[in-house]
């Protein structure tokens, strides 16, 4: 599904990642891991162009989209992010944010339908766009519980609750792949829980899913494969068993040893 | 001060019976005109230079716009906002052989001058919104600009609405400069007055008050403003 090829990113001077190649297949999980600096997230961003690549290649379907002449929004809807930091919309409410941007691609999508319409598909008003985005959204708060918190703005949710809402957010717009940087962070202790098991679900479901995350017990219940990055190269990989059961490179024996 | 109640009857007489308040209330009118529809004109300038500003500038195109920007900003910033009355009226138009009423013409250079200033204001409050909301917004696969108009804009807007409102203030004081164009402003309307009653310290009293009230006006209105927009704040 996602293919990464000799992908290398640069600021100004500082090479921080040196050619990554990874294939990531429908319906797996991946963890990244690996110390802080050693480019873990930009890997991360770099695959849905958040940062924008130095070099290589990203072909995500079967598209290049580290290409800057492909439209990057399009491919975007397919592939979810979930940040550290949530990133929800501070001035829209709950449901807002999860609606806005079904909403906003469904109506760009009749907009083009109304100029050709080769299969006759029917083309729905702004208001029928809107009453099934909110009932879409509405069924997303209820499978995350928070279905009474749909007219509140974010600044009045818990951490936890922020991050299951952004994840929704993401989920709404019916992504192939779902990109996970630390999201359980900039939480508090008692609400890691939470997130983690909502994206535990989410794996069982089937999603694919690409996390940076330092829950040692969530790469090894969830992980098929674990990818660990050292220095901008990925120094391992292989599934849970191998890496925490039999590391071999002596920088992943010493990141477990302290991290575990 | 004894004479100051015969300055009021003079006043009155010229304002009331000479049919002066008509003048006065075209004064208002034009006043409130050329401040209001010159700050809309400024708000939208502003907030596309501010937009351009920031952009990345790793582009062609944005660095020229940029640079265009930085000009606009510079000549409207740098020169008085009299001269650049005088020069849109007496020497652009003529130029361009197009005829306006000075009334127009105050409108657009007020807008236009107010939109350099806004424009660094705005690019303040853009700079102050979480640069997580414009990754929040890319990251769904919202295109930039749908981004800026939906999610950056309205939060820097909030942030900038007491300087917003300083600004408004300030263009409505500096109508007083369009007399230049023989545009009837509160002040012509009141120095009218003041030459037909051949008494300036009444009328120019009035003419204070009036600004005064106004400016109290809008500040509270800015303030009510400020507080509906609050609503998505933890403090309420």
């Amino acid at each position: 599904m996602i293919e990464v090829v000799n992908l290398t990113k640069s600021f100004k001077n500082v090479d921080v990642l040196k050619g990554i190649n990874v294939t990531i297949n429908k319906g797996e999980k991946i963890v990244v891991l690996g110390p802080s600096g050693s480019g873990k997230s930009t890997f991360l961003r770099c695959l849905n162009c958040m940062e924008d690549p130095t070099s290589g290649s990203i072909i995500f379907n079967g598209v290049d989209i580290a290409d800057m002449s492909v439209n990057i929004n399009v491919h975007r809807q397919k592939m979810g992010m979930v940040f550290q930091h949530f990133n929800l919309f501070n001035n829209k409410t709950v449901i807002d944010n999860i609606m806005l941007a079904p909403i906003y691609v469904e109506k760009k999508r009749m907009r083009k339908l109304r100029f050709s319409n080769p299969n006759g598909e029917e083309i729905k008003s702004t208001k029928q766009i809107k009453a099934e985005a909110k009932e879409n959204a509405m069924k997303l708060l209820k499978r995350i519980g928070l279905e009474e918190k749909a007219d509140v703005f974010p600044s009045q949710l818990s951490g936890g609750q922020k991050q299951r809402v952004a994840i929704v957010r993401a989920l709404a717009m019916n992504p192939d792949v779902i990109l996970f940087d630390e999201p359980t962070s900039a939480l508090d202790p008692e609400m890691v829980g939470e997130v983690l098991e909502l994206m535990k679900e989410l794996a069982h479901e089937g999603m694919t899913m690409v996390v940076v995350t330092h829950e040692m017990g969530f790469a090894r219940e969830v992980a098929d494969r674990v990818i660990f990055i050292d220095e901008g190269v990925i120094a391992e990989e292989g599934t849970p068993e191998e890496l925490f059961g039999n590391p071999q490179c002596p920088r992943l024996k010493e990141f477990l040893s302290k991290v575990l | 001060m004894g004479n100051l109640g015969l300055k009021i009857e003079r006043f009155i007489e010229v304002f009331i019976d000479n049919g002066g308040y008509k003048e006065v209330l075209t004064g208002l009118e034009n006043t409130l005109k050329i401040a209001v529809i010159g700050l809309i004109i400024g708000i939208v300038i502003g907030t596309l230079i501010a937009t351009v500003r920031v952009l990345p500038k790793y582009k062609v195109l944005p660095k020229i716009l940029n640079g265009i920007c930085t000009f606009y900003v510079a000549f409207f910033r740098g020169t008085p906002m009299v001269v650049q009355l005088l020069l849109s009226y007496y020497v652009a138009l003529p130029l361009m052989e197009i005829n306006l009423p000075s009334v127009t013409v105050a409108i657009i250079v007020f807008g236009l001058n107010s939109g350099a200033y806004i424009s660094e204001i705005m690019r303040g409050g853009i700079l102050s919104v979480d640069p997580g909301q414009m990754e929040g917004g890319r990251a769904v696969g919202l295109s930039f600009s749908k981004t800026m108009l939906s999610i950056i804009i309205p939060q820097a807007v909030k942030n900038i609405l007491p300087t917003l409102g300083n600004e408004f203030i300030t263009l409505i004081k500096e109508t007083s400069v369009v007399s230049f164009v023989g545009a009837l402003d509160l002040y012509v309307a009141f120095n009218r007055i003041g030459s037909n009653s051949y008494e300036f310290m009444v009328p120019y009293l009035v003419m204070a008050i009036i600004y005064i009230v106004l400016v109290l006006f809008i500040s509270g209105l800015v303030k009510l403003l400020e507080r509906s927009l609050r609503k998505s704040d933890r403090s309420c």
